[in-house]
C-alpha cells in the first residue's frame, strides 16, 4: 500500500512542475502591462515606467523570474498582489473558506438528491419517475448556470423576496472569523438568527452550483446501478429468492457506489469552474471571483499563484480519489 | 492551541457586541469595489479613498462638502509668500488620534505627523517608503510633487512650511487630495517596534470622523463613530460598507433594505428608481468628460475643417439616449459644466449629416475609411464604448465615411492609443482628481502632454492654447485664471481636436429616510453628515 | 467487432453497421426529438438571412427595449421585442444559432483532430513520447477547464476566434486520452499484427487500420464536447472574454443584457433559453448516439 501511495506521489511531481510552468508562463505572456493599468487614462512617462517595472521585478529575463518564482514557492512564498500589495497566500486563505463552504454544500445537495434519485430511477427503470427525473437531469446537465443563477435571483429574490440577493450573511450579525466558514462561525457566535441568516444567503448560490453535479451524479448512479443489477451475482441472488430490497441494498448499491464516489470526487474541477460563474453572479467573496478580477486587473502574482493553488488542489483530490479506489479495489493497487 | 485562542477572542468580542447599546444607529452603504488597502497614499481607486481617506483620515486642507473649493482642515490657516514659493501652514491644536487594541496615542496630532506623511512618499530612503515591498506612490508622482516640493520644514510643533520650486496655482487643490492624508508618526513607531509595519495599511489609525473596526475581504468593512472627532461628530454610530460590485445586485439590496445608499446605479434602472416610492435619488453632473480624440497629426484629420465636419455628423444625443439611457448630457467643452471657468457661451456643432457631407467634400475628402477605438472597460464617462462606437459607425456611414471598430485589452489600449503613428480616433475620457481646470485641459490637451507618457491622445499641440494654460497655472488670482481658461476653450472648439461626447450624470439612490447626504462633485462618498430619520 | 464478419464486403459491413446504429438510435425517443431540434437549429443557422425578419445589427432608434408582441407595448413587427439599442431580438437569436453551431463545430474539429493526432502518437510509439505527451495532458486536465480557457483567452486577447482556440485546447486531452487508450488496446490485436506482417507502414497502420476501430468512444466524446463548447463559449462571452459585441452570440447577448435584468426580462431570458434548448438537444442526441454505439450499454 505504501509503495502504491509513494508511486502515485512520485508520478505527481512532473505534473506539478508542468503546472508551475503553465501557471507562470501563460500569465507572463498575457498582453497588457500592469504598470500601464495602474497609470490608467493619465499615462505614464517612460522614466517612471522603467522605475516601476524595476521595482516590480519585471525588467529581468523571464527565466530568471521563473526560477525566482519557483525558489520562493518552495519557501511557501507566493509573492504579493500588485493591487492590494498584500501576500497572495494570506488573501487566498481568507477567501478560500467561502468557496469551500459553497462547494461543500453544493456537493452535499447534489449527492443527497442525486444518489437516491439515480437509484430509484434505476430500480423503476422505464417508469414515469425514471423518465421525468432523467429528463430533468439532462436539462440540469445542459444548463448555462450563469443564466440559471440570474433567473433564480429574479424569481426568489426579486419577485418573491424570499432570499437575500447576495453576500454571506446579513450585516446585522457581526462576529470575528474563527474558522472562516460562515455556517460554523455563526453557530459559534451564538447570536440569535445568525445561522438561519447564513443558510438563507447560501441557499441560492449552492443550488446553482449544485445543478450540474447533481445531474451528473443522478445519471451516473442510475447507469452504475443498471450495470450492477445486470451482473451475474445480482442475478444469482435474485434467482435464489433473496428479497429485492435486500438485493438492491446489499449487493447492487454497494458495488454501484464505487464509480459514483469517483464521479463525486471528480466533480471538484466542475465545481471550481462553476464557482467562477456562481461567485460572479452572487458577489460571493471566494476565490473564483478573486481569480476573475485578478485576470482582468493583470495582477500577475495572484493569477499565477491562484492557478497553481487551484490546480494543486484538483490534483490532490484526484489523488485521494485514486487512493480510495485502490483501497476499495486491490486489483488496481497491484496493477 | 491557536484555534482555542481564536475561539476565546471570538467569545470576548461577542461579549462586547452584546454589551453594545441596542439602539445604535447603523448605516449601511452598498459600496462598489473592495478597497485595495487602508493607507490612501499607495493606491489610486476612488473606492479605496471612500473607505480610507474620507472616513478615517484628514488632510491639511480639504474640499468643502459638495464643492471643489478648498477649506481648512488639519491646517487652521495658511500664508503664501509673495513669490508663490512658500506655503506656511498653522496646524490645528488638540486633534486626537484614534486608538485600537494595539495602539493608544500618547500625544495629539502635530507637525511630525505632517512631515512623516509627506516624507515617506517623497524620499526613497525613508524607512517607511517601502514598508510593503513593491509599494509605489502614484498620485504623489503624477501630481508632480517630487519636482514641485523642494522642502518641508517643521517651524515648530504646530507650524509647517512647504517650499516649492515654482509657483503653482493648483497646489492647494492637490494637497486636498486623498494621497495627502495625514497618518500618525507615533503609530508608525509603535508598529515598527512591534515588527508589524504592514498594519499601517491593515489596521489604520487616523483623525477622521470614523474609526476602523474590521474588514472581511471582498465582503464587509465596519467603522464606528469617532467620539473624539475634532470636527462635528457623525450622527450615526456604526458605518458599514457592504461590498457589492454588481449594479443590479446593489439595487436589489437597496430595495430590500439591506443597505441605505448605493453608488453607480445601472443607467437602465434609473427610471424605475425614480418611480419607487421607498427610494429617493440625488443627481449631479459628474466631474468627467467622454471624448473621441482624432489623431491630429495624420491626414486628413490634421485638417481642423475635416474634424469639424465629422463632429457635425455625430448624433451625440443618440449616444446619450442609447448608452446612458438619458443619464448624461451632451458635452461641448473639454471640461464639465460644474467646474469653474466652464465657458457656457460656446455653441456646440449642430448635428447635420447633409452639411457635414458637403463640408467633407469641400475639403476633398472622399471614400474615407477610418478606425474607431472602443474601450474594453466601463467608465463613468463611457459606460459602454462599444455601443457608442456602433452608433458612431452608423452616423459616419451616412456621410460616406466607413468605420471599422477596434478594441484591445485595457492596458494595451491605453498604451497603443498613445503611440504617435496611431491609426484611428480613440474613445476615451477623464474623471477629474481635484476640480482644477488644469487637471483637465493641462493633462489632456497641452503640448507637453502630447509626448510619450502624456495623455493627449489627439496629439494636438496648439502653441496659443498651451501658452494660455501655462500662464493660468502660474496665476494665483482665480478671476484672472477663469478668463484664461475661457479663452482656451474657444480655441479648443475652433480647432476641434476631439469630438466632445458627454458628461455623465451621477446618481445616488438611497432609502427615503436618509438625511444629510451631500454629493461630491469629485465623486467621493462621505458619511459624516448622514443620518437616518425615524 | 469486424473481425468476425470477414466474409462480407466493406460496403456491406458499413451498411449493416449503419442500419444497426439507426435501429438503436431510433429506440431512444429523446434522441430523436433532440435530433429534430438540432436539425431545426441547423436550418435556422443556414437560412438565417431568409428567416430573420430584420437585420440583426439594424438599430431601430425609436424602438428601444420594446417588449415581445403579447405584452403591453409590444408590436408584431418585433415578435420577441428589441434590445437596448433597438435591435430585433428574434433576428439576433436566429443569427446567434450560427455562432453556437459554428463554435461547436470548430472547437470539436480542432480538439478532435489535435487529440487524435497526439493520442495516436502517444499510443503507437509508447515509451518516452507517450510519457511526455500524457504528462502534458495531465497538466492541462489539472486545471478547471473554464479557468484555463479564461487565462488562455486573456493571453490571446478576447474574441470569438481566440475563445474557440482556448476551449479546443482545453478539450483536446480528453480525445488524446481516449485515442491513446483505444490504440493501446487495439495495438496487440491480431488484425494489427497481421497488417504489420503484411508490411503496412506506420502511418497507414495508425490512420487506416487502428483509428476506425476506436471511433465509437470518440464520436460520443465529440457530441459531449460539442454541447460543452456551446456552454463554455457562452460562459466566456458572459464574462466578457468571448465573442465581442455587437455580434449576436447568445452568451455575449446575455452579458450585455444583464443590466436590464429587472427592467426587461426578455433580453435576459431569451438568449439563455436559446442556449439551454440547443445544448439540451445536442445532449439528447449524444445520449442516443452513446446508446447506439456503446455495445455494453446496448445489452442492459
Amino acid at each position: 500500500m505504501f509503495r502504491f501511495i509513494f508511486s502515485k506521489l512520485l508520478y505527481l511531481v512532473p505534473t506539478f512542475m508542468g503546472i508551475t510552468i503553465i501557471a507562470f508562463g501563460f500569465v507572463r505572456i498575457l498582453p497588457g502591462d500592469p504598470v500601464l493599468l495602474m497609470a490608467g487614462e493619465r499615462g505614464i512617462s517612460p522614466e517612471r515606467h522603467a522605475i516601476l517595472s524595476e521595482q516590480l521585478g519585471f525588467d529581468r529575463p523571464i527565466w530568471v523570474q521563473y526560477f525566482d518564482f519557483l525558489g520562493r514557492l518552495f519557501q511557501g512564498d507566493l509573492g504579493n498582489s500588485l493591487v492590494t500589495k498584500k501576500p497572495v497566500m494570506a488573501e487566498f486563505l481568507t477567501l478560500f473558506p467561502a468557496t469551500v463552504e459553497l462547494g461543500l454544500v453544493a456537493i452535499l445537495i447534489a449527492t443527497l438528491i442525486g444518489v437516491p434519485v439515480g437509484v430509484l430511477a434505476a430500480i423503476k427503470r422505464g417508469s414515469w419517475f425514471d423518465q421525468v427525473s432523467m429528463t430533468a437531469a439532462l436539462v440540469g446537465f445542459s444548463m448555462p448556470i450563469f443564466w440559471w443563477g440570474l433567473l433564480l435571483i429574479i424569481f426568489f429574490s426579486g419577485i418573491l423576496g424570499w432570499t437575500p440577493v447576495s453576500g454571506r450573511i446579513s450585516l446585522m450579525y457581526f462576529f470575528p472569523d474563527v474558522t472562516g466558514f460562515m455556517l460554523i462561525d455563526s453557530l459559534i457566535s451564538g447570536q440569535k438568527g445568525a445561522f438561519t441568516s447564513a443558510i438563507s444567503h447560501l441557499i441560492l448560490p449552492s443550488v446553482v452550483l449544485a445543478t450540474i453535479p447533481l445531474a451528473v451524479i443522478a445519471r451516473q448512479t442510475r447507469s452504475a446501478m443498471l450495470e450492477v443489477m445486470g451482473e451475474d451475482y445480482v442475478r444469482t441472488a435474485r434467482a435464489k429468492g433473496m428479497p429485492p430490497r435486500r438485493v438492491i441494498g446489499v449487493h447492487a448499491l454497494r458495488n454501484a457506489m464505487i464509480p459514483v464516489i469517483t464521479t463525486i470526487g471528480l466533480q471538484i474541477g466542475v465545481l471550481m469552474a462553476g464557482a467562477i460563474l456562481t461567485e460572479t453572479i452572487f458577489s460571493w467573496p471566494g476565490i473564483g471571483k478573486w481569480m476573475i478580477d485578478s485576470i482582468s486587473r493583470r495582477d500577475y502574482p495572484v493569477v499565477q499563484s491562484g492557478l497553481l493553488l487551484i490546480a494543486g488542489l484538483v490534483m490532490l483530490v484526484n489523488l485521494l480519489v485514486d487512493l480510495t479506489y485502490g483501497l476499495i479495489n486491490p486489483r488496481i493497487r497491484h496493477k | 492551541m491557536k484555534m482555542l485562542t481564536r475561539i476565546l477572542i471570538a467569545a470576548s468580542a461577542l461579549a462586547m457586541t452584546t454589551a453594545m447599546p441596542a439602539l445604535a444607529k447603523t448605516f449601511v452603504y452598498c459600496s462598489e469595489a473592495s478597497p485595495e488597502g487602508f493607507d490612501p497614499a499607495p493606491y489610486t481607486a476612488g473606492g479605496t479613498f471612500d473607505a480610507s481617506a474620507h472616513p478615517i483620515y484628514n488632510r491639511l486642507v480639504e474640499f468643502k462638502k459638495g464643492t471643489t473649493e478648498v477649506e481648512p482642515a488639519l491646517a487652521e490657516s495658511w500664508e503664501i509668500s509673495a513669490d508663490g514659493l512658500e506655503y506656511t501652514f498653522k496646524l490645528r491644536q488638540g486633534v486626537k488620534w484614534q486608538s485600537n487594541d494595539k495602539f493608544t496615542p500618547s500625544r495629539d496630532f502635530n507637525a511630525d505627523d505632517v512631515i512623516f506623511s509627506y516624507q515617506r512618499q517623497a524620499s526613497a530612503d525613508h524607512p517607511w517608503n517601502q514598508y510593503i515591498a513593491g509599494i509605489t506612490y502614484e498620485y504623489y508622482n503624477s501630481m508632480e510633487m517630487p519636482s514641485l516640493i523642494k522642502d518641508i520644514v517643521k517651524v515648530d510643533d504646530y507650524t509647517v512650511k512647504f517650499v516649492l520650486t515654482r509657483p503653482e496655482a493648483p497646489f492647494m487643490a492637490n494637497i486636498a487630495m486623498p494621497f495627502a492624508s495625514i497618518l500618525s508618526a507615533e503609530y508608525a513607531d509603535v508598529l515598527d517596534k512591534a515588527g508589524t509595519k504592514e498594519d499601517l495599511n491593515n489596521a489604520p489609525i487616523g483623525t477622521g470622523p470614523f474609526k476602523f473596526v474590521a474588514y472581511q475581504k471582498d465582503a464587509v468593512i465596519r467603522y464606528a463613530k469617532n467620539a473624539d472627532y475634532w470636527g462635528t461628530a457623525p450622527l450615526i454610530d456604526d458605518l458599514v460598507f457592504a461590498i457589492t460590485p454588481d449594479a443590479a445586485v446593489r439595487l436589489q439590496k437597496l430595495k430590500a433594505g439591506e443597505c441605505q445608499l448605493m453608488p453607480y446605479p445601472a443607467p437602465a434602472d434609473i427610471a424605475a428608481i425614480k418611480e419607487d416610492t421607498n427610494l429617493k435619488m440625488d443627481e449631479q453632473a459628474g466631474l468627467n468628460v467622454g471624448y473621441l480624440a482624432y489623431n491630429t497629426t495624420q491626414a486628413p484629420f490634421d485638417n481642423p475643417k475635416v474634424r469639424k465636419a465629422l463632429n457635425m455628423a455625430l448624433n451625440k444625443q443618440a449616444i446619450i439616449d442609447a448608452v446612458f439611457q438619458g443619464a448624461g448630457q451632451v458635452a461641448k467643452n473639454p471640461i464639465p459644466p460644474t467646474m469653474w471657468s466652464y465657458n457656457d457661451a460656446i455653441v456646440d456643432d449642430v448635428y447635420d449629416p447633409v452639411a457635414a457631407k458637403a463640408a467633407l467634400e469641400a475639403e476633398g475628402v472622399k471614400d474615407l475609411s477610418m478606425k474607431i477605438w472602443a474601450m474594453p472597460v466601463q467608465r463613468p464617462y463611457m459606460p459602454n464604448a462599444k455601443r457608442a462606437a456602433e452608433l458612431m459607425q452608423e452616423d459616419f456611414a451616412k456621410v460616406g465615411v466607413k468605420v471599422e471598430i477596434v478594441s484591445y485589452e485595457w492596458g494595451e489600449y491605453l498604451d497603443k492609443s498613445m503611440e504617435p503613428g496611431r491609426d484611428g480616433a480613440v474613445i476615451l475620457g477623464w474623471t477629474g482628481d481635484n476640480g482644477d481646470p488644469d487637471n483637465f485641459m493641462g493633462v489632456l490637451l497641452s503640448c507637453a502632454s502630447a509626448q510619450p507618457g502624456g495623455a493627449n491622445r489627439a496629439f494636438w499641440c496648439n502653441e496659443e492654447f498651451s501658452a494660455l494654460l501655462a500662464k493660468a497655472k502660474q496665476t494665483a488670482d482665480v478671476a484672472e485664471r477663469t478668463k484664461l481658461y475661457e479663452d482656451a476653450q474657444v480655441i479648443f472648439k475652433d480647432q476641434a481636436p476631439w469630438a466632445t461626447l458627454d458628461h455623465s450624470t451621477q446618481y445616488v439612490p438611497m432609502a427615503k429616510n436618509v438625511t444629510g447626504f451631500v454629493m461630491s462633485p469629485l465623486g467621493d462618498f462621505t458619511f459624516d453628515t448622514v443620518d437616518l430619520a425615524e | 467487432m469486424s473481425d468476425t464478419t470477414i466474409k462480407l464486403s466493406d460496403a456491406a459491413i458499413r451498411k449493416q453497421m449503419l442500419a444497426d446504429f439507426w435501429f438503436y438510435f431510433r429506440q431512444n425517443r429523446g434522441a430523436v426529438v433532440g435530433m429534430w431540434v438540432f436539425i431545426g437549429l441547423v436550418l435556422l443557422a443556414v437560412f438565417a438571412q431568409v428567416i430573420a425578419p430584420h437585420d440583426p445589427t439594424q438599430q431601430y432608434r425609436d424602438a428601444l427595449l420594446v417588449p415581445p408582441f403579447w405584452q403591453e407595448g409590444g408590436s408584431t413587427s418585433f415578435l420577441l421585442g428589441t434590445d437596448a439599442v433597438g435591435r430585433d431580438m428574434l433576428s439576433r437569436l436566429i443569427y446567434g444559432a450560427q455562432y453556437s453551431l459554428f463554435i461547436g463545430v470548430v472547437v470539436v474539429a480542432i480538439a478532435l483532430i489535435g487529440g487524435i493526432f497526439v493520442g495516436l502518437l502517444a499510443g503507437f510509439f509508447g515509451g518516452w513520447v507517450d510519457t511526455v505527451i500524457m504528462r502534458v495532458m495531465d497538466v492541462i486536465l489539472a486545471f478547471p477547464s473554464l479557468l484555463l480557457a479564461l487565462v488562455l483567452v486573456a493571453v490571446l486577447g478576447p474574441g470569438l476566434t481566440n475563445a474557440m482556440i482556448a476551449i479546443a485546447i482545453v478539450y483536446q486531452p480528453h480525445f488524446a486520452r481516449l485515442t491513446r487508450a483505444a490504440v493501446m488496446g487495439e495495438k496487440q490485436r491480431e488484425y494489427v499484427t497481421a497488417a504489420r506482417v503484411a508490411g503496412a507502414g506506420t502511418m497507414r497502420l495508425m490512420f487506416k487500420t487502428i483509428l476506425p476501430n476506436c471511433l465509437a468512444p470518440l464520436i460520443v466524446q465529440a457530441t459531449l464536447s460539442f454541447s460543452s463548447a456551446v456552454l463554455d463559449s457562452a460562459a466566456l462571452g458572459f464574462l466578457g472574454m468571448g465573442a465581442q459585441p455587437p455580434s449576436s452570440e447568445w452568451g455575449t447577448m446575455l452579458a450585455e443584457a444583464r443590466e436590464f435584468i429587472l427592467r426587461a426580462w426578455w433580453v435576459v431570458t431569451l438568449p439563455g433559453l436559446a442556449i439551454l434548448i440547443s445544448v439540451l438537444a445536442i445532449n439528447l442526441m449524444g445520449d442516443g448516439l452513446r446508446d447506439a454505439l456503446d455495445p455494453k450499454l446496448k445489452r442492459s
